[in-house]
Parts: structure tokens; C-alpha cells; sequence
């Protein structure tokens, strides 16, 4: 009974700790509602405020691509069509067609067509761990309830495909784990071979775009993480390809390295500052354009 | 008549007879649909995995009370909305179609997870059902496995603003203010596997067809019911209409579109009976079969995709070549001859 | 009847170790019990006439007085053997606690016949009735072999290898159809009814019947009269028949009870299952040993961890064997630990808050309860990917360590960022959270006297009874055997732990209640005692060989077993070797604690009132993925 009282009154005095500041946007008490120092539990009003889901969260898998605005190879496919998704599949959910070469009859690593069908799909996400060349990962995407299975429920190429932006923007650590393995930002093999210097021509022009050095790529991209993170999602993260500005690393990301979120409010409120700065620029290019 | 939108904006614009009633219907139909969707109560019913995060849904967290959706009835006379929250399986989907039957119209259902839509992870299983809409009309899917209550919380949502596209004045979104009681939909039968009495007519053909190729007929007796005499002796006209009988039953559960097609094809076989003749009923009742076939596995506009990629070994009845219909042709009259012979035994 | 010889007398055979009772055994009786020598097996192989005879004498003599599980191998076409014949094996333990002992009886597939082992052991029942359903071995001296997963009228036995489902594609995986090729197609598109089933030619609506509920009354050998009056005090009434479930809101999911009733008194009892009956071990069969860890999610979904742990401590036992394999570090251990342990909190406040509901309490207490679960389950999330499902462990580790902290990202629109330090969080979820949660769960429960009204002396099930049911968890410990597996025999770092034991001497509903308190606050000691060693142990690799997406599993058998929320969970997988094609495992079993522990359900029932029967199913704590599998 007395317990009964308690909660009673805690309901009431959590009301009052939270209750005035739950309608004003600039205070962020979700993260305190949802944390370990909250009394009970707290309702997420769905709709209006949604619990994002952690990194390694994993719904339905996606293709990788390069991003549509990549300087040499706009919307390729990451997936080799190696297969080993197909074969790690526990439900066996995964159909890939090889792509060959009519003249020559060899594979090309690019499948001609992939599809996965949602209504076997368990979600298990062997098919991102196994996956070589980190080509499919798992989608964070799951708002997919549709109102016919027959025609929408096999996800094809065109609809699994996703810009290695939108990989990034929704695993901002592991993006930089796995560079870290691969030991570049490109694909695999088009590293091999630019390594490789096969065609020097290609090796010219990679060499002219040469990709920022590593810990400022890193940085740069923890940054635009970041950022996405704070503007919430009125920009789609898959929409607006819009070209990526060059902007110097801020000193106070460089200093987090890859971990923006281990910073004191004030550097938080410094870059919040930088970034509004940075986006009246690009809005004012995009003008002159 | 020509108008222009700044006239039909003015209010004193005066509403054509033959609409008059339909703007009321559409302000009528708003609020009507703001009250169904504002009480949807679902059924207290929990299949598998899913109905853990249906309750996670339910409880304090996620919280589904927001949407009026708080009174799980246990009930399926006190509920409007089935979730289908998990596997089906064969011996569990007799139950969940008696249910859907006793659920009071309007009633919806929402099949929760990549089981309940088509199969999932089990699907290969001997004893799962691949999807729940092989039974029944399925109004919101929602993938994943399972859903996390946020996306199932989305699917109702999708479920509301399905209800709010809901018009009144269509009969097809309103079925339950048509003459008389709804069809109920036929109860699956528990046999040697699980026969849907809808394609009781197809199941037929496939077996006749299997039976002419090979000579063995019957498989182990004990899993099959003793033949009875009496229904073995039906008139030929009799037997063509319990052929159509189930097309007729499957019709309320596909689209418009397969619904006419389907009465339109058990015309076509009564029709053929009447004129009499066995070839006619054969070729008949297999033009209405690929309907049967599609009106449970396709909800809307698809009868085409799904018949060429049905059956590749064989099992094709209604494109055989000529000769295997020429051998079951044979085979079929000396069954009937045989059966009349025994007949003349009897008596 | 096997007698006693003085010599054994003098040796104490119910200490002995498990190679020397097998030497004993063969030596005791030569040409009835030959040991077991096939490559990467173990145990005896007894003469299938005198099964019951042996059994008995290692029950009593021997002391392995509890039947852990009994199943059934069809040995079709495997290539290591050369004759073709179904098996039962048998594992039992002693509750004193160590290994198993493996006997086994061979019978050919065309009349399989194998004596019944129900009057030795009362737990091999459903056992055998599952064996009698899936693989179609006959058990003469069983009472009541009927179905118990399939319906009557099934066709056919479907776990036996030479039985195709309608959607066969292949006997193994992956499919060749997937790739490189894999246009794709629906399965009901391709084979709409299969071709398992062969129907008369002339089949229609009139001539099928379905004889699976008449023969369910008829079966359940407790005809009733209704013509037959009972006298109660000058009130004359009749027996009655009812039905509860499989869509009842007390079945926890789609569970089936047929009572018989006088009144409201239960004069007898028939679990139905099989409502949920998902094929798992057919699929686990042809699935590769790495498909199989989600699949065992969804065993018991409500402690996924603990169904991993279970399954990858099988496939390690057959890959120390001799396959090129790393054992899983000290800081995977600790992991899975720590998961495991949690995921019994998270069981535990659910079967008592369901328990609860069952009581009468609608609802409320459930919701008190899963609070703490949510936050538990959050952490899942973060780490394993997934709030249920987690798929974690991996052959020789775990999927991955823990993250540094537990950050989301958004992605959605209006979705909200929460940050938490991993170790802060656990931290405070283990020393003040989930504590406070129990013992206000304690303050509102132990002493409510509706609870103790309710619970005391309800469902009652002996010492004798649970250990011959082969009941386990809770229920077992509930009626004062202090049987552990995680104590009995001892698997990952529970040795180096330190942790009681709970068990209560009752043996009612109650006792398992407490059974089960007991167990969380034994949880929270555990993992206050692995906070400091995932300090300690930080930046250790947490798993060593799990990029082979397709390892090779030497030749053998084991039975990987682990104590889960809901009793001993074990996995029993043959493997027939490295070919082709039986790289994937031959016979995948799983002793589910949730089917076995309903075998006395009916036993508990008698003479309870019907209220009192949905609240001893609750006290049981089923999980229908687990019991139907």
C-alpha cells in the first residue's frame, strides 16, 4: 500500500521535475527520461518523438553504393556479387543474378540484379558480418509497413540501394572501424587498384582527388554526423546530393576524433555556432551557382 | 458543365442535385472514420516472438493506449482488429480463421512480422503457413523480425490512416452495409496436410492428373478417411457446381477484379454442365482453377503473375499437353464405367 | 529384473565416474551393453529387448536417476555407418550432479520399435510421443502414444530424412537457386500444395473429414459419460469436458489444455500442443551449423541469449574434437555471462508478472515488471543489434564486445539521441535498478496474503515426482532438489563465481515463486562479481575465429546443455563430418524445459480448482517457441 503511495507520488513528482521544460524544444530531457536516472519508465510518444535506435541496431539489409555524386564511380555498387551472403543466410532470403560479360563470359563484380524478400528476412544480420567488402549492412530504416505484400515485399536492387553517405550517417564509429580494416574510404578493390596503378590514367586522376588524409577524413565525417544528428532529419538522409563543401576540420572535432559526443557543452555550443556559419556559406554558393 | 474554380469556391455556388448528397456522405464519412479509428480495440491474441513486442507495444513504454487502441479484448466478439502476431502454422490457422468469423464487422487485420506475412524464417517448415493472407484479407503488413514496437506502432498508424481513406459511399470500403450477413470465410480441414476447401476444386485436378500419370492411386489408407459410397456416386451436373462452389466461395476474399472474373468463370461451368457432356465440365473447371489458385495467394491484379509462375514439374493441370488430357480423359471414363458396373452390382 | 550382485555391493557404483560405469556396464552385461565406439561418440549402446532392464539398473544401481533427454536420430544414408536405422538416445545425469550417461537403442526404420521407457522414467512420456510423431517409432508399453506436435491424420512422420515437405528445395544449405543465378521466386508460387501428400483421384469436400479432434477426445481415454450423475451432497451432476485454448488468454501464446471437471474441481488434464510447431529441428537439419544461432533465438524468445549460449557450448564441445578452432577468451566469457545472467532477470519478471496475471492481477504487475526489462533490453540492442532476437554468440566468442557507450543515431524523422556510458550504465542497472526492482517486487509479493492464499499449496509436485518427471529450473528447484546445471556441471566461469543455489523444500506454487525471487538476487550477485572483470579484462579480443562463414565440424555427438530461466536447456547435434553434403549438422536436437516440464502438468492439476490450473501453467513458466519448437 505505502509502496503504492510512493509511486504514486513519484509519478507526479517527475511530472514536475520534467513536466515544464517537455514541450520546450531546447532542452533535450529524452536522453534523461530514457537513462538509468529516470524513476519507472517513460512513455516515447511515438510519432512525435522517436527512440533512435542504437548503431548496431539491424532491420532488413541494404545495399551499399557510392555516393550518386562520387567523382569517378557515382552509384556503383559496392557487392561484388561474391555470394556469401547468399550462403550465410540463414532463412535463405538472399537471390543474387552474377553479372557476366557477353564478350568474354567472365563475371563482372557488379551483380545484375540482387533481391531480398522481406517476408523471409530474420533480421539476423549475418549477411553485414560476413560481407567482405562491407557492401550490405543492416538498414536502421523500419517504418516499412505497406498495405500489399505481394507487389512491394521483395525489395530489388534499385530498392535496397543506398549511397555509402546514408551508411555513414547511420553508423558513425563503425564506418570508421571498418575503413580502419580496409585501410581507405574507397571500395576495396578500386583501392586495390589504384594501389595497383593499373590504369594510370585513373591513378592520375585518383592522385588529383587525392582523399583528405585519414585522421582529417575521419574527423570531417564524425563532423557531418554531427551535424545531420542536430538538424533532425528535414533533410532526408538519402535526398539532396548536394555536393559536399570543403570545410576545415573544426579544432574541437580534430581533438574528439572520432567520438564528437565526448565533448563539454561549450565546445558543443562553439561547433553548433561554426556549423550555422557554415551552412549561411554554402547557402550563399549555392546562390551564386 | 465548365466551371471555374474561383466560382466553385464561392459558398453561394449552388451544389449540383446528383452531389448533394455526397458532401454530406464525405463530412459523414470523416467523422465515422475518426470514430473507427480512434477505438480500434485489438484482440488479446499472441501467436509467437512477435506478441512479446505486441505486449512491449501494449505496456508503459511504447504505450498504444495513445491511439485508443488500450482495450485488448480476449474476446473476438469485442474486437475490431486481429493482429496476427507470428507464425502460423498449419494446426493454428483452423483456430484463427473460426476467429476471424466470430470477429463482429468492421474488422481488420494486421499481420505483424515477416511470419504472419509470408512465412519468414520458417517458412520451409512442413507444419507453416506462408503468410496468414492465404486465409485472410490482410489490411497493413509490417516487416521485420520481429518489429520493434516502434514499427509496429507505425503499422497502426498506417492501419488508421487506411481507415481515414475509407469512403462511405464505396461499397467496397464498407462491405458490411451490403445486403445480408458477410460471407464467412471457409474454415481450413486438417486432413493428411492442411486443405483450404476453396481449392478443394484444384487439389482435385492435380490429384486426377497425378493419378492418370502413375497407376498407384492411394497412398497408406490409415491417413486418408474411408471412401464413402454415396458421394462417389454424384450426377455429373451436381458434381460441376460443387466445383464451382468453392471459385463462388473464394470471391469475397479477392478483389473486385477477381471477383467478377471468378463469378463470371462459374457461370461459365454451370453453364457447361447444364449443356452436359464431360469434356465440357473438364475444360470448364479448368479455366476456372488458375482463379481459385490466384484468389487466395494475390490480393489485387496479379492472377497473371502468379499463373505462368506456378507449378514447372508437371503440376500444371489446366496446360497440359494433349495427350496426358487424352489419358485422363481415358482414365476418367473407365473410373466411371467401373463405378457404374459396381453400382449394378449394388443393385 | 536385473538383481544386484554382492561384489557391487561393496563398490559404491552411484560415485563412480561416467567412463567407469560405461566399463562396468559392459562388463556387467556382456552382449547387451557394448560401448558406444563410433568416432566422436560416447556412452553404450544397449540391446534394445532389455532397455528397460538396463534402465532401471542405471537408475537405481547406477544412480543416474534423472532422464535429461531422449530422442530419436534417423541414420539414413549417412555414410559413416553402414547400415541405415533410427536410434534413441537417452542422457541421464545424476542430480548429484556431473556428466551424462549416453545409452542408446537401435531399431531399423522399416518397424521401428523401442521398448517404452515411461515406466522407469515418467519424463521420457511426451518424449517419446514426440519421437512417435516426428519419426514414426513405435513404443510399446507407452499408455497413450498419440501425436503431439502434428495433428492426427498427419501424413506421415516429417523428421525422418526421407520425408520432403511441400516446399522442399534442397537438402541442404545454402540452395544452389540463390546464387549465382537467383532469379527470384515465392515458394508457395512454385509448389502450391507440394507433392508430400497424394490424394485420391477423385477426392472432394464430402470425403474429407477431419479426424483430428475426434480422435484428440477419443485419445484422451477419458470418455465422458454424461448419462453418469455424481453425487454431491444430494446434488446430482455430471462430468464435463473443456476446452481451454489455443487462443485462450491464460495459455501464454497458443497453448491447449482439454479438462475433464467435476464442477469446478479437475478431475483430469491433457496438454495440447504443437500450435506452434515451427519444424525447428527439421530446418535446424538442414541449415549450416553458423544458420542455426538466430533460429535458436526464437526457441525461447524471451531469453534469446540463453538459447545461444546453450547451442554454440554444443558446437564448441564437437569443434574441440579436432577442428581448427580457438577457444573463447576469458573476456567472452565474461560476456556471455553477463548477457545470459541478465537475460534470467529479464525471464524471471516476466514469468512472475505473467505468473501474477494468471492470479488475477490483470496486467498491472506485468507492467511494474517489464520496466526494468526495457532498459535491459536497450543495452541488447546496443549491443547485439536486436531487443529479442540478439543472435550474439558466435562459435569461440561473441559477435562483438560491448560498445564504449550506448549511442543512437538518428535517422528518422523526429528521432531522439540518447547517450549512455556502457559501464555507467551497467553499473547502475546492476547495483541500483534492477536490485530496487526486486525488492519492491519482494515488498509487494512475498507477504501479500492473496499470493500466498493462492500459491500455498497449490500444484504440488513431490521431490520424487520432479526428478522422474524430468522436470527442471525452477520447478525442479522448487521442490527441493538442488539441482543447477551451472553448479551440477559446471560450464564457462561459473566455477570461479560465487552463488547459492536457490531451491525451496514445498514443492507448491509458491515455492517456485520463490524459487525464481531467489534467482534474480543470485543473478545480481553474479553480475556484481563481472562488473570488475569487464573492467579488467577490457580490450581483450572477443572472439578469435569468427570470420569462417563456413567451418568444418570434426565427426561426433554432443549435448551442449545450460541452465536457461525456464530449466535445462540442452542441444543434442550429431555431425556426420566434412563432405559436402553433410557439412551441416545430421541431427539437431533441442530439450526444451519448457516442453518436458508440462509432462506433469496433469499431475499438478488433480483435484485443483480450474482457476488454480491457469496459474500452475503460469507457475511453470512455458514458453510455446520452446515447448512447440
Amino acid at each position: 500500500m505505502l509502496l503504492t503511495l510512493r509511486h504514486f507520488v513519484e509519478s507526479y513528482v517527475d511530472d514536475v521535475r520534467y513536466g515544464f521544460k517537455k514541450f520546450s524544444p531546447a532542452v533535450n530531457n529524452f536522453e534523461a527520461r530514457q537513462g538509468t536516472q529516470a524513476t519507472g519508465v517513460f512513455t516515447v510518444q511515438y510519432p512525435d518523438e522517436k527512440l533512435a535506435v542504437p548503431e548496431r541496431f539491424r532491420f532488413v539489409p541494404f545495399l551499399v553504393v557510392e555516393d550518386y555524386d562520387h567523382p569517378e564511380r557515382p552509384g556503383k555498387d559496392w557487392c561484388t556479387s561474391c555470394g556469401i551472403c547468399a550462403k550465410v543466410c540463414p532463412p535463405q532470403c538472399i537471390w543474387i543474378v552474377r553479372n557476366e560479360d557477353p564478350a568474354t563470359g567472365r563475371p563482372i563484380p557488379e551483380p545484375e540484379a540482387f533481391f531480398i524478400d522481406i517476408d523471409i528476412c530474420m533480421n539476423c544480420g549475418f549477411c553485414a558480418e560476413f560481407c567482405p567488402f562491407d557492401a550490405i549492412k543492416m538498414d536502421h530504416d523500419y517504418e516499412l509497413a505497406s498495405f500489399d505484400r505481394t507487389t512491394n515485399h521483395i525489395f530489388d536492387k534499385p530498392k535496397l540501394s543506398k549511397e555509402m553517405r546514408y551508411w555513414k550517417t547511420i553508423a558513425p564509429t563503425r564506418v570508421v572501424e571498418e575503413m580502419k580494416v580496409r585501410g581507405s574510404w574507397e571500395h576495396k578493390d578500386a583501392a586495390k587498384a589504384a594501389r595497383r596503378g593499373g590504369a594510370t590514367r585513373d591513378a592520375a586522376r585518383e592522385a588529383a582527388t587525392a582523399p583528405a588524409p585519414k585522421a582529417e577524413v575521419e574527423a570531417k565525417e564524425a563532423k557531418r554526423e554531427e551535424v545531420r544528428a542536430r538538424k533532425a532529419a528535414a533533410e532526408a538522409p538519402a535526398a539532396a546530393p548536394a555536393p559536399a563543401p570543403k570545410v576545415e576540420a573544426a579544432p574541437a572535432a580534430a581533438s574528439g576524433g572520432a567520438k564528437p559526443w565526448e565533448e563539454s557543452h561549450d565546445d558543443r555550443e562553439k561547433r553548433k555556432q561554426a556549423a550555422l556559419a557554415r551552412k549561411a556559406a554554402r547557402a550563399s554558393k549555392r546562390d551564386e551557382q | 458543365m465548365e466551371v471555374s474554380l474561383q466560382e466553385l469556391n464561392k459558398t453561394q455556388y449552388p451544389i449540383p442535385a446528383e452531389l448533394q448528397n455526397n458532401v454530406a456522405i464525405t463530412s459523414l464519412s470523416k467523422i465515422y472514420n475518426w470514430g473507427r479509428r480512434n477505438s480500434m480495440w485489438p484482440m488479446l491474441f499472441g501467436l509467437a516472438c512477435c506478441a512479446i513486442e505486441m505486449i512491449a507495444t501494449a505496456s508503459s513504454r511504447f504505450d498504444f493506449s495513445r491511439f485508443g487502441m488500450e482495450v485488448m479484448r480476449a474476446t473476438p466478439r469485442q474486437s475490431d482488429l486481429m493482429i496476427v502476431s507470428g507464425t502460423v502454422t498449419k494446426k493454428m490457422v483452423v483456430p484463427i480463421v473460426r476467429l476471424y468469423n466470430q470477429m463482429p464487422e468492421p474488422k481488420y487485420v494486421l499481420a505483424m512480422g515477416a511470419c504472419a506475412s509470408g512465412g519468414g524464417p520458417f517458412k520451409e517448415g512442413y507444419n507453416v503457413v506462408s503468410g496468414i493472407d492465404k486465409y485472410l484479407p490482410v489490411d497493413v503488413y509490417v516487416p521485420g523480425c520481429p518489429p520493434t514496437p516502434q514499427a509496429l506502432l507505425f503499422g497502426l498508424i498506417a492501419l488508421q490512416r487506411k481507415i481515414d481513406g475509407q469512403s462511405l459511399t464505396t461499397a467496397d470500403d464498407v462491405p458490411w452495409y451490403g445486403v445480408g450477413p458477410s460471407e464467412p470465410t471457409p474454415v481450413p480441414i486438417l486432413g493428411p496436410d492442411i486443405i483450404d476447401p476453396r481449392q478443394m476444386d484444384m487439389i482435385r485436378r492435380m490429384a486426377e492428373s497425378k493419378a492418370a500419370k502413375d497407376a498407384i492411386s492411394l497412398p497408406d489408407g490409415r491417413a486418408l478417411p474411408a471412401v464413402k459410397t454415396a458421394a462417389a456416386v454424384v450426377p455429373v451436373a451436381k458434381k460441376a457446381t460443387a466445383a464451382a462452389a468453392p471459385v463462388a466461395a473464394a470471391a469475397p476474399v479477392a478483389a473486385p477484379a477477381d471477383d467478377k472474373r471468378a463469378a463470371a468463370l462459374a457461370r461459365k461451368a454451370a453453364r457447361a454442365a447444364k449443356t452436359g457432356g464431360a469434356p465440357a465440365e473438364t475444360v470448364a473447371v479448368e479455366d476456372a482453377a488458375p482463379a481459385a489458385a490466384a484468389a487466395p495467394v494475390v490480393t489485387a491484379a496479379a492472377p497473371a503473375a502468379v499463373a505462368p509462375a506456378v507449378p514447372a514439374d508437371g503440376a500444371k493441370p489446366w496446360e497440359e499437353a494433349d495427350e496426358i488430357r487424352e489419358q485422363r480423359k481415358a482414365a476418367a471414363l473407365a473410373r466411371k464405367a467401373a463405378r457404374a458396373s459396381k453400382r449394378d452390382e449394388g443393385k | 529384473m536385473v538383481m544386484t550382485t554382492p561384489e557391487e555391493l561393496n563398490v559404491d557404483l552411484k560415485a563412480t565416474s561416467v567412463e567407469e560405469t560405461v566399463s562396468h556396464l559392459t562388463q556387467r552385461f556382456p552382449g547387451i551393453v557394448s560401448a558406444d565406439t563410433r568416432e566422436g561418440y560416447g556412452g553404450v549402446i544397449v540391446a534394445k529387448d532389455k532397455l528397460v532392464d538396463i534402465a532401471r539398473y542405471v537408475r537405481d544401481v547406477l544412480g543416474f536417476d534423472y532422464l535429461s533427454s531422449a530422442t530419436p536420430v534417423d541414420y539414413l544414408g549417412e555414410g559413416n555407418h553402414s547400415t541405415d536405422h533410427l536410434e534413441m538416445v537417452y542422457h541421464a545425469y545424476r542430480t548429484s550432479g556431473g556428466k551424462a550417461l549416453v545409452f542408446k537403442a537401435q531399431t531399423d526404420r522399416e518397424s521401428a520399435e523401442i521398448p517404452s521407457l515411461i515406466h522407469v522414467w515418467k519424463g521420457a512420456d511426451f518424449q517419446e510421443r514426440e519421437a512417435w510423431d516426428l519419426y514414426g517409432i513405435r513404443f510399446p508399453g507407452h499408455p497413450s502414444l498419440r501425436r503431439i506436435l502434428m495433428w492426427d491424420g498427419f501424413a506421415g512422420h516429417p523428421m525422418r530424412k526421407d520425408w520432403k515437405e511441400a516446399y522442399y528445395e534442397e537438402d541442404h544449405k545454402p540452395f544452389t537457386s540463390r546464387w549465382p543465378g537467383g532469379h527470384v521466386h515465392r515458394a508457395e508460387e512454385k509448389s502450391i500444395f507440394g507433392h508430400n501428400v497424394r490424394y485420391p483421384a477423385d477426392i472432394d469436400l464430402s470425403r474429407l473429414t477431419d479426424v483430428s479432434e475426434s480422435t484428440l477426445y477419443s485419445g484422451f481415454g477419458m470418455g465422458v459419460d454424461v448419462t453418469r450423475m455424481v453425487d454431491h451432497h444430494g446434488v446430482e451432476t455430471n462430468e464435463l469436458m473443456v476446452n481451454m485454448g489455443p487462443h485462450h488468454p491464460s495459455t501464454h501464446g497458443v497453448f491447449r489444455m482439454m479438462l475433464r471437471i467435476d464442477g469446478e474441481t479437475v478431475l483430469d488434464l491433457d496438454p495440447v500442443m504443437g500450435y506452434l510447431h515451427r519444424n525447428h529441428e527439421k530446418i535446424g537439419e538442414r541449415n549450416t551449423y553458423l544458420h542455426n544461432i538466430p533460429f535458436t533465438d526464437r526457441l525461447d524468445y524471451i531469453s534469446s541469449m540463453g538459447n545461444n549460449h546453450g547451442y554454440v557450448l554444443a558446437v564448441e564441445q564437437l569443434l574441440a574434437l579436432g577442428a581448427k578452432y580457438n577457444p573463447p577468451t576469458y573476456r567472452a566469457e565474461v560476456l556471455r555471462v553477463l548477457m545470459v545472467e541478465l537475460t534470467r532477470i529479464v525471464n524471471h519478471l516476466w514469468a512472475i508478472g505473467f505468473w501474477l496475471n494468471d492470479l488475477g492481477a490483470f496486467f498491472t504487475p506485468v507492467l511494474y515488471f517489464i520496466q526494468e526489462r526495457e532498459r535491459i533490453l536497450d543495452f541488447f540492442e546496443a549491443v547485439a543489434g536486436s531487443r529479442m532476437m540478439c543472435n550474439y554468440m558466435r562459435f569461440g566468442g561473441v559477435f562483438a564486445d560491448v560498445p564504449e557507450r550506448i549511442h543512437s543515431v538518428t535517422n528518422l524523422i523526429n528521432d531522439r539521441m540518447r547517450d549512455f556510458d556502457t559501464m555507467q550504465f551497467l553499473t547502475e542497472m546492476i547495483n541500483e535498478r534492477i536490485p530496487r526492482t526486486i525488492d519492491e517486487l519482494d515488498a509487494y509479493l512475498t507477504q501479500s496474503e492473496i499470493v500466498r492464499v493462492r500459491s500455498e499449496g497449490v500444484g504440488i509436485i513431490s521431490r520424487e515426482d520432479a526428478i522422474g518427471y524430468s522436470t527442471a529450473g525452477p520447478l525442479l528447484r522448487g521442490s527441493g532438489v538442488a539441482y543447477d546445471v551451472r553448479r551440477a556441471d559446471p560450464y564457462s566461469i561459473y566455477p570461479e563465481l560465487d552463488f547459492d543455489v536457490a531451491v525451496e523444500t514445498s514443492g507448491d506454487m509458491y515455492a517456485r515463486y520463490m524459487v525464481r525471487l531467489r534467482e534474480m538476487r543470485e543473478s545480481v550477485r553474479i553480475l556484481k562479481q563481472l562488473l570488475p572483470r569487464l573492467e579488467y579484462t577490457k580490450g581483450q579480443p572477443v572472439n578469435d575465429n569468427n570470420m569462417a562463414y563456413s567451418g568444418k565440424v570434426p565427426v561426433g555427438e554432443s549435448y551442449g546443455r545450460v541452465e536457461n530461466g525456464k530449466g535445462e536447456l540442452g542441444f543434442y547435434i550429431v555431425s556426420a563430418g566434412e563432405k559436402k553434403s553433410t557439412a551441416n549438422p545430421w541431427r539437431y536436437h533441442v530439450r526444451a524445459p519448457s516442453f518436458i516440464n508440462l509432462t506433469p502438468l496433469g499431475l499438478m492439476s488433480r483435484g485443483s480448482k480450474v482457476a488454480d490450473v491457469v496459474s500452475i501453467l503460469g507457475s511453470i513458466d512455458i514458453v510455446l517457441g520452446e515447448t512447440d519448437r
